[in-house]
């Protein structure tokens, strides 16, 4: 689904990601972990198509297609969708015309009939329900005012709502209590589905606590330079990162 | 020309969706200004005697008056002396008894600005006075006004037909000498609206005006009274749009509103005008004078104004709040783009007991757009529990643009509280990759994120006249990021 290949980005003249490879299939949920600074947030930028990170060389192929030639909303509307580490205020804008606008912008790309009012109105009232959030959000400008939690709630509620088929996380845990943490790990679970990948990264390995990986990887100075099973989170959890970084300094 | 270059001027044409010009014989005064001409003006509308005699005290205060020079704009001089003061449709001079007697060029005009009558007539139900040049042309719902009292005619037909509340109220809430425009408004407009609505009634329909400036070199005077008698309400909607020119109009309207007690007037303008080229070459200088009295207690002011047109706005809609427990309230959109400028806000004089005033003013500036809030606040010592709030936020698009907020704050009495707020954001790289990576075009979160920003205005308008507001707010910024 999705291919990574010897990708080398940064920003402002400085190259952060150095040569990284990750292949995802469908279906899977891979994580990616680091410590600060290694490229994590410059990854997720890349693959949504943020201009100011610029690709120097290697690609990226998604669904077959040269996902670097697309512009950001190009990507959405093949199925790519981001969680924002921070999510950005819209004041003045009503949160359920946003997600009206969005999921139809999507639809029409897609060359699907837009939803008209009463009919998204019923599917984004069954997806509170699927994700247990409340109504109150919808009346509200988009993410203006927003608690952290809130914040994140709503980024789950948009995912479900367009349901792409990559999902990337960006450090979707930070700043969340562990109960906003439950709740945002159940949206994404109930969001698994054999057709949609997801790519999680994070920081911290408590959120692989609730969202189970299929893989788990350390990206450190711009590149993978460990994969493994779930297991390997908990080993770093256990011994940090400056094991692995010991470890491959050794090799 | 081939078929290939006429497409090509047509496409160039469509920059300015409105910009074309009706073809019509006009009655036209030469250029100049002196009491010759007010006087052809005068005799033109078979004005009554006080007429003339007001028009040209105005025109000799004008003389020794002054251009304003404290304004945040620049533009050239204007010569007074090569504008003409009079310009009428020709087939108006017998005066149309219905629409039928319309030219039938002018209603295509009105069509081609998407402001069908026939269908206004039906689908809003809003009374439409168009001002034409300078002669009303067309008034609809006369028959239906006038069962409720309500009398809404040019400022012309009220001078003939009702000289006493002309003579009464004319130049009481903006004096001949207000300022240099009002004084020269004063002598030479040519026409305007007139709206009176008798005691305890609520105006059964929205009332609208559009203006079209339309003739060559002729610079637009237009008059408008408004008088609401006790316990009175009016909701008056004002929406121009104008033909592409090359030289720059000059415009100078004149709006008066009167609210005795218990009265309410409700005043929501949409301008369009053509805001000239990516220089601001032929766009229109808007020089306009707006202010209300609440004369009576408990009477209710509100000024609602969309402004996206116009090379250069200089507009500040006030209130006189002289009534005890009298409201007045400014909510405001400005747009300034390409070379556009405006100086625009409010004044709110608070007179009367536990007067309580808003003011919530929206400044979007874009590309090389210059765009200033200038208002004034003054508690007066008879002002006991006065209130104002004031609201002033700007949103920059790009980084060539200019944000100006001048708040004139006057507070005599002890008892009253002033509030000012002010906010100045970006339309940050962030808000519009948010909503690309959900899928919006770059336009359409501009779009998005700006009425947004406008919200608190834009519900202030009637239902029609807000998603008017905010197609003509998508046009205005198109291609403004990027």
């Amino acid at each position: 689904m999705l291919s990574i290949n010897h990708l080398h980005a940064g920003i402002n003249g400085e190259e952060i990601l150095k040569g990284l490879n990750l292949e995802i299939g469908a279906g899977e949920v891979h994580a990616i972990m680091g410590p600060n600074g290694a490229g994590k947030s410059t990854l997720s930028k890349v693959l949504a198509g943020r201009e100011e990170y610029v690709v120097t060389e290697g690609s990226v192929r998604f669904l077959g297609q040269d996902l670097l030639a697309l512009e950001p909303e190009e990507r959405a509307h093949l199925g790519i969708f981001m969680a924002f580490q921070y999510p950005v205020e819209l004041p003045g804008v009503n949160n359920t015309y946003f997600l009206q606008t969005s999921l139809n912008a999507i639809r029409t790309a897609r060359g699907e009939e837009p939803l008209n009012s009463l009919n998204f109105m019923k599917q984004v009232r069954s997806k509170l329900r699927e994700l247990n959030m409340d109504e109150s959000l919808l009346r509200r400008s988009v993410n203006t005012g927003f608690s952290g939690g809130e914040m994140k709630r709503n980024e789950i509620l948009q995912m479900s709502l367009l349901e792409p088929k990559l999902a990337i996380l960006d450090e979707t845990d930070s700043g969340l209590d562990i109960d906003a943490l439950r709740i945002v790990a159940d949206g994404v679970n109930a969001l698994r589905s054999p057709e949609r990948s997801m790519l999680v990264i994070t920081h911290y390995q408590r959120l692989l606590d609730y969202i189970q990986p299929d893989y788990v990887h350390v990206l450190s100075n711009g590149r993978i330079i460990r994969s493994g099973d779930k297991s390997l989170a908990l080993e770093l959890e256990e011994k940090g990162y400056g094991w692995i970084k010991a470890q491959e300094a050794a090799a | 020309m081939d078929a290939a270059e006429k497409h090509l001027e047509e496409l160039a044409r469509t920059g300015y969706t409105a910009g074309f010009v009706t073809d019509i014989e006009a009655d036209t005064v030469p250029p100049g200004l002196d009491e010759s001409v007010i006087r052809f003006i005068s005799a033109k509308k078979k004005e009554p005697a006080f007429m003339l005699e007001w028009r040209l005290q105005a025109y000799h205060k004008w003389l020794r008056m002054e251009v304003p020079d404290w304004a945040h704009l620049n533009y050239p001089k204007i010569d007074y002396q090569a504008i003409s003061y009079y310009s009428a449709p020709k087939s108006a001079a017998d005066g149309p008894k219905s629409l039928d007697e319309v030219d039938p060029e002018l209603l295509r005009t009105y069509e081609k600005l998407g402001i069908p009558v026939e269908e206004q007539k039906v689908l809003a139900g809003v009374a439409v006075d168009m001002v034409f040049d300078s002669v009303s042309v067309a008034t609809t719902f006369r028959k239906q006004l006038a069962e409720a009292g309500v009398i809404f005619c040019s400022i012309s037909e009220a001078m003939h037909d009702y000289p006493e509340l002309v003579q009464k109220y004319l130049g009481t809430v903006v004096p001949q000498a207000d300022n240099y425009f009002a004084a020269l408004n004063s002598a030479v407009f040519t026409d305007g609206t007139f709206v009176y609505i008798p005691e305890g009634v609520r105006c059964p329909m929205e009332l609208s005006t559009y203006f079209r400036i339309n003739e060559r070199n002729t610079g637009q005077f237009e008059r408008t009274l408004i008088i609401a008698d006790k316990g009175s309400y009016v909701s008056y909607l004002e929406g121009c749009t104008a033909p592409q020119r090359d030289e720059n109009q000059l415009h100078a309207a004149v709006v008066e509103l009167v609210a005795l007690e218990d009265a309410r007037i409700k005043y929501s303008t949409v301008q369009n005008w053509y805001p000239g080229d990516e220089n601001g070459k032929g766009g229109i200088y808007n020089f306009v004078t707006k202010r209300g009295v609440c004369q009576g207690d408990r009477s209710h002011i509100s000024w609602t104004q969309v402004e996206t047109g116009s090379a250069i706005t200089w507009k500040y809609p006030s209130c006189i709040l002289r009534g005890d427990d009298s409201v007045g309230e400014f909510y405001s959109v400005a747009v300034a783009r390409a070379a556009q400028q405006a100086d625009t806000g409010t004044k709110m004089y608070h007179l009367g007991k536990n007067t309580r005033s808003t003011i919530v003013s929206k400044g979007i500036s874009a590309d090389r757009g210059q765009n200033t809030y200038r208002g004034l606040v003054r508690m007066n010592r008879g002002a006991e529990n006065g209130r104002n709030h004031t609201q002033c936020d700007s949103l920059l698009i790009g980084d060539r643009c200019g944000a100006h907020t001048f708040p004139y704050i006057e507070v005599i009495n002890p008892t009253a509280k002033v509030e000012h707020e002010a906010t100045t954001s970006r339309i940050g790289e962030d808000q519009l990759f948010y909503c690309r990576q959900r899928g919006l075009s770059e336009e359409d979160a501009v779009s998005m994120i700006v009425n947004g920003f406008c919200k608190e205005v834009f519900n202030e308008l009637p239902m029609e006249f807000a998603v008017e507001a905010r197609k003509l707010l998508e046009i205005s910024l198109e291609g403004a990021v990027g």
